[in-house]
């Protein structure tokens, strides 16, 4: 089933399926996030927004409008 | 030659740059950006080069102002800072995704040098790069290990600068490339450089990943009660540090330059240009460098947090208690720094890389009150708030200046938010960071931070506040010839002769002041503050606390003829609280001394804030905009206090 990244639970490893044809997911790209990687929420901000993902053993935090343009689905 | 040194962010690129260039840098701007541009010069074998420090970056394909520098430089062959070679510096424990753009620029075409840095947190992470596939598929680029937190591999980087040939002919990637690839083609020509370095096999894990011993320390880090705790301590701290230990070396600066001033008085014949030079010019030095104290310990902190890699988790937790005001979270340590004092805190605002963010956090700043503003709130608020207790316990003065610093906060993240609506920016703001694993941070690192930041100020923003201060200084000290006559005039009255010679004194730089080019620019702009209730006395220490909010108190003490001194600050109160105006009323009502504080609060009185802002954004025209529209903010609230208080 897919869903988008910014509604993942913590700690749920998630492969990623599809980014949305914007500048922010270029730059996600970029950072190394490319599709059918695994990632995973490790914690959030107060208000639970941004949220901070461990990916390829480092963190990448992004606010949840951000991590909407992402498709995932459960690994 | 020259080289560029590139790579992503938290890559130890500053290390790299401060290991190879040591105390030989400069820093200035790129041309037409306010990006900051490190250069020095190193001593190879063979020759001696240029080097320059590019902004952190993850891709050729600029996202942001930073990345922009990036891909213009390199994509220009007449820009005046087009490399002939490249160091590119990587982290070796996350080497794949650093290839992306180490790939690029090598298909660009540029000799290439690749610096496998942080070799050591690649091993205790278990990782083991194959140099040998590397090598095959750049065959052009000389590779190099190195770890420049403790200087290892600099002679390795020098040897391989010596040993550099041309760029590689065939690329790396065989895709169509090239910069102005849409949008979609771009994201596909980035996926498939990432595709094909991962099939390489370049990195092998050896033992398995351990757990990731930062994201712990980030619960806590980032706890909604916790976080914001240790946060708020360590403000605190750096506070205090501020506080009590920048007022010693800026009261010793302050005295070395009276002492200075003093003794090239005695030392030159009298006349009018060593007069310049003694009080218009040291006095102006003077100025610029009194700064010097706060923005080095402010800085001295920015960057400890920074190296330490707290300061992204700051960045964190506030993003989303900024963003309704078109801030984000890495406008939080400008803002609070401004509460210090502003100008530290809008030349931090550098590591905003939205342009409009940081054109925001740039223009509130000085809406918060700095420390400059305490010498003015103290005089007025006892002069008009009466020391009376409310309910017992709150101190109605104490009460009056939380009240002016919460409306400062208040102003500054309500102009924000309109701003927003106002400002257009071409690209979105996001918030896509790394929050890179917490190291000790490198002392020289740091304080490589704060020198660069100490002569950045003293050297751009310090020209135009000597010119400024020296302006100020000539229409304090020179009037119109009918002061001559005054000063006849008074020197003949009987109130005079008849006074001590300090009172003497007194009087006559009472009488200079009032009667100089500034004073009567007070008398003429009068009838404009008159309905804030204030006077053309008032009018004279407003305009010439321009230079320096502070010097509104010794404006006053002077044209008071209290004498200029710190001690005599109650005399000074004694005789403001007798003054009367025509009709027999105290000038310094609460009206009056209310409607001055909020002036006080919103007006930019600092002429270095205008001078590093124009530093900051590149050109008059915002510092310009700032001015008046805080003083039209402070001329409205002041005249609404003091027409509702009369």
């Amino acid at each position: 089933m897919s869903q988008t990244l910014d509604s993942v639970y913590l700690h749920q490893v998630v492969e990623i399926i599809d980014f949305s044809d914007n500048l922010i997911c270029s730059k996600l790209i970029e950072m190394g996030l490319t599709k059918g990687q695994k990632i995973k929420a490790v914690f959030k901000a107060p208000l639970g927004d941004p949220i901070a993902f461990e990916h390829n053993g480092h963190i990448i935090s992004m606010r949840k409008e951000e991590a909407k343009q992402i498709e995932v689905a459960v690994a | 030659m020259k080289i560029a040194l590139l790579g992503n962010p938290n890559t130890g690129k500053s290390s790299v740059f401060n290991m190879l260039t040591g105390m030989r840098q400069q820093v200035g701007n790129f041309p037409g950006v306010t990006v900051d541009k490190r250069s020095g010069f190193i001593q190879t074998k063979v020759n001696k080069h240029q080097i320059i420090d590019f902004p952190g970056t993850y891709s050729i394909f600029a996202k942001s102002l930073d990345e922009q520098v990036v891909q213009d430089v390199l994509t220009d062959p007449s820009h005046t800072d087009y490399p002939d070679a490249i160091l590119y510096i990587a982290d070796t424990a996350n080497l794949e995704r650093n290839l992306l753009f180490f790939s690029q620029v090598y298909d660009l075409g540029f000799p290439c040098i690749l610096v496998l840095n942080m070799w050591d947190r690649a091993q205790q992470k278990g990782l083991q790069i194959n140099e040998a596939i590397l090598q095959e598929n750049f065959p052009a680029a000389k590779i190099v290990t190195a770890n420049a937190r403790v200087a290892i591999g600099k002679t390795r980087i020098l040897d391989a600068i010596d040993a550099l040939s041309v760029g590689s002919k065939k690329p790396f990637h065989s895709g169509s490339f090239h910069i102005h690839l849409e949008t979609p083609d771009q994201q596909k020509n980035t996926e498939d450089r990432l595709q094909k370095i991962r099939t390489l096999g370049i990195v092998q894990q050896s033992k398995p990943q351990a757990p990731h011993f930062s994201t712990r320390i980030d619960r806590l880090l980032t706890h909604p009660i916790y976080g914001y705790l240790l946060f708020a301590a360590l403000l605190l701290i750096i506070f205090q540090f501020i506080f009590s230990f920048a007022s010693v070396p800026m009261d010793y600066i302050d005295a070395q330059f009276v002492r200075l001033s003093n003794w090239s008085a005695q030392m030159l014949p009298s006349g009018l240009l060593s007069k310049l030079f003694t009080q218009g010019l040291i006095p102006g030095v003077g100025g610029v460098l009194v700064f010097v104290p706060q923005i080095a310990i402010l800085f001295f902190f920015i960057a400890l947090l920074e190296e330490s890699g707290y300061l992204s988790r700051v960045v964190f937790i506030m993003d989303r208690l900024m963003r309704p005001f078109g801030l984000n979270g890495k406008s939080v340590v400008p803002l609070l720094s401004s509460v210090a004092c502003a100008i530290p805190g809008i030349m931090s605002a550098r590591t905003i890389s939205d342009w409009k963010e940081r054109l925001i956090t740039i223009l509130v700043a000085p809406f918060m009150s700095c420390s400059a503003r305490i010498p003015v709130y103290t005089l007025l608020i006892n002069l008009v708030v009466p020391k009376i207790y409310i309910a017992g316990m709150l101190n109605l003065q104490g009460l009056v200046l939380f009240g002016l610093y919460f409306l400062g906060i208040v102003f500054a993240l309500g102009t924000a938010f309109i701003l927003k609506l106002f400002i257009k920016s071409k690209e979105p703001g996001y918030h896509l960071m790394e929050l890179p694993e917490y190291k000790a941070p490198i002392i020289q690192n740091v304080l490589f931070t704060v020198l660069e930041k100490v002569k950045v100020f003293v050297l751009d923003a310090g020209k135009i506040i000597v010119a400024i201060s020296i302006l100020l200084w000539g229409l304090a000290t020179f009037g119109p010839s009918s002061r001559e006559r005054e000063l006849k005039m008074l020197k003949s009255s009987t109130n005079y002769r008849q006074a001590s010679i300090q009172k003497q004194q007194e009087q006559e730089s009472a009488l200079m002041l009032s009667e100089s080019y500034i004073g009567h620019f007070g008398r003429f702009i009068e009838p404009v503050i008159q309905p804030l209730g204030y006077d053309w006395k008032i009018g004279v220490a407003l305009l010439s606390s321009f230079a320096a909010r502070e010097v509104f108190v010794g404006s006053l003490a002077t044209i008071y003829a209290v004498g200029n001194d710190t001690d005599n600050e109650k005399r000074l109160i004694q005789k403001l609280r007798a003054e009367k105006n025509a009709a027999g009323e105290p000038i310094y009502s609460l009206a009056t001394g209310l409607s001055l504080l909020i002036f006080y609060v919103f007006a930019l009185q600092c002429m270095a804030t205008l001078a590093v802002v124009r530093r900051e954004t590149n050109t008059w025209r915002w510092p310009l905009i700032q001015l008046v529209f805080m003083g039209v903010v402070a001329y409205t609230c002041a005249l609404i206090v003091y027409q509702m208080l009369l």
